[in-house]
């Protein structure tokens, strides 16, 4: 039975965080009565001239900054022509030769735990151009209404090189994006409101073969579920196509969420012939090195040179500081708690933010921005492992009663409940003897070579502590009077 | 390279023209006769000129990002041939 190898391009339509149009002073804040924010030069009326928002540009070259790529010195602007009610000019301003940002990489934790693996995405490019209006299909006595408040919208539409080979792959990669385009300010990332929408590309071809297969294209996946479900059923469709005798025809599909399927919108007979030029109203978009360098210098510290100084500084794994890394919230609680904790307790503070508040977050549907524990708290938490005042175990009650706001630091909480652990070794030396005396059947079992015994005796031990003793000190107290 | 008459027609289906028999006969002699002066041009040696994306030799200029446009909404449908709710009507177009 032939292997199959999946092959997966992105294209990304990342909304810019502008607050007015690519080519026009309307504003483009969301959710607007229709067509209030649509003005002469977005309505494509005669003798309007597009001027480009510098602030778009910047986005731009942000993100070209931001992932290691060349941002052009020069680039141009084309006409993509073609012909649509919600695109009133009859053509779309984009870019198609000499793109603003061309290359660059991003490398994604596919996967979790001990199976995670690194994977470095390589993009092709990422131009800007403007979005389109919005029709309506309701029934407008048979005919179609349209609102122009999204046309001129501007976007940044990033490519990348057919790299990924599964949809975990794509959903990871398409994860790293979307929280690095919130990281660096050009893009608010919601997805419902269609500010970061992603189209896939997808092939199969038997593993080993050079060439790709035949692609078709999944466009507008608004959501990550979408995007794996989407890919997954593609995959097996074409699979099943090849495997029966059929040729993949080139298309571009639409994914319907509601039975899990792609189906076809047009095929390449029917494709557009966009007839791309260079765009006479635009001249050619010149980025001066000083310009590229103060935009440079307003970058916040990015996802992977953070990344890089978690792993050097504070000693994480490679995985551990991909993971507090994923989103700038995360990395931002995480080295909040870091700093109240001390570096020594790095290690145990980014096991809480990962494992445990991670944990109490996704069981309430909550995001780490509505965490009833702050950082602080965590941090005061982690200092009382860390000192012994209480057990990892202890911890855990005590974090439970922070989350229910029902304690103001970790040292309040262990202070009003007793939970402080029980280290004076006379305490627990006479809580040990009791024990002994009160188990001779324990005793004589782990005389006999049972260890299992002596679990149990550490059990009683820790249960007469109400669990406050140090387990270390319990431990080896017993096998001291044991061994005696 | 000339075009040929199949080839006059999509140009023609694309930018949405409709064009007769006849004058696409006469657009087909008007489009190769442009096509001869590309030749010319093309015939003309250019190795180691910078291709140019415009006529002048200027660069873009920008605007800073800052809504300058009210909301103009019904002048713009007063003199459109159909609205409803706010939005422009157009013959149903479904993809």
């Amino acid at each position: 039975m032939t292997q199959w190898e999946v092959v997966i391009g992105i294209e990304t339509h990342a909304q810019l965080a502008t607050v007015s149009k690519i080519f026009s002073g309307a504003s483009t804040a969301f959710g607007a009565e229709p067509n209030t924010q649509a003005c002469a030069v977005d309505l494509a009326l005669p003798g309007v001239l597009p001027v480009l928002n510098k602030k778009a540009v910047e986005c731009a070259m942000r993100f070209g900054l931001a992932i290691g790529a060349e941002v052009a010195a020069k680039s141009v602007f084309a006409r993509k022509n073609y012909f649509y009610p919600d695109l009133p000019k009859g053509y779309q301003i984009s870019q198609m030769d000499l793109p603003v940002v061309v290359g660059g990489e991003i490398p994604v934790m596919v996967g979790q735990g001990d199976k995670a693996y690194e994977k470095v995405v390589h993009l092709t490019r990422a131009h800007l151009e403007e979005d389109a209006g919005k029709s309506l299909h309701e029934d407008f006595h048979g005919k179609s209404g349209i609102d122009l408040n999204r046309a001129g919208t501007p976007l940044l539409e990033i490519v990348t090189e057919p790299d990924m080979r599964s949809s975990d792959e794509a959903v990871a990669y398409a994860k790293a994006l979307h929280a690095l385009v919130q990281w660096i300010g050009i893009c608010d990332g919601n997805m419902q409101e269609g500010s970061f929408r992603c189209d896939a590309n997808v092939s199969v071809r038997p593993k080993g073969q050079v060439e790709f297969g035949t692609r078709r294209e999944i466009k507008n996946l608004n959501s990550f579920r979408f995007l794996k479900e989407a890919i997954d059923f593609e995959v097996q469709w074409q699979i099943n196509e090849i495997e029966e005798g059929r040729k993949i025809q080139q298309a571009t599909v639409l994914f319907d969420p509601d039975n899990g399927e792609t189906r076809v919108m047009r095929t390449k007979e029917d494709a557009h012939d966009y007839r791309y030029f260079p765009d006479p109203d635009l001249l050619p978009l010149i980025i001066s090195a000083d310009w590229l360098a103060r935009v440079k210098g307003e970058l916040p510290e990015l996802p992977t040179q953070k990344r890089e100084r978690f792993i050097s500084e504070l000693g994480l794994s490679t995985y551990d500081a991909t993971t507090l890394t994923a989103s700038q919230e995360m990395a931002d609680y995480f080295e909040s708690t870091v700093t109240i904790a001390g570096k020594a307790n790095a290690k145990p503070c980014a096991n809480w933010v990962m494992v445990d508040l991670t944990a109490r977050l996704n069981k309430e549907g909550k995001e780490l921005a509505d965490s009833p524990v702050s950082a602080a708290q965590l941090a005061g938490l982690i200092q009382r492992i860390a000192d012994n005042t209480i057990s990892n175990n202890i911890a855990k009650k005590v974090f439970e009663v922070l989350w229910n706001g029902e304690g103001a630091t970790a040292d309040e909480v262990i202070d009003k409940q007793g939970l402080k652990q029980i280290t004076d070794s006379g305490a627990i030396e006479s809580l040990v003897d009791e024990v002994l005396a009160a188990n001779p059947g324990n005793v004589a079992e782990f005389k006999a070579g049972k260890e299992k015994a002596f679990n149990a005796l550490v059990g009683q031990v820790m249960k007469a502590a109400k669990g406050k003793a140090n387990p270390q000190q319990v431990n080896d107290l017993l096998r001291l009077k044991l061994s005696a | 390279m000339s075009l040929t008459l199949e080839q006059v027609q999509r140009i023609a289906h694309l930018a949405r023209i409709e064009v007769s028999e006849a004058e696409a006969l006469t657009t087909q002699s008007h489009l190769n006769g442009i096509f001869q002066l590309i030749e010319q041009m093309q015939a003309v040696d250019t190795r180691g000129v910078e291709p140019m994306a415009h006529a002048q030799d200027l660069s873009q200029r920008l605007r800073q990002d800052a809504v300058t446009e009210p909301d103009g909404r019904a002048a713009f449908q007063a003199v459109a041939p159909e609205v409803e709710a706010g939005l422009y009507l157009v013959p149903k177009v479904i993809e």
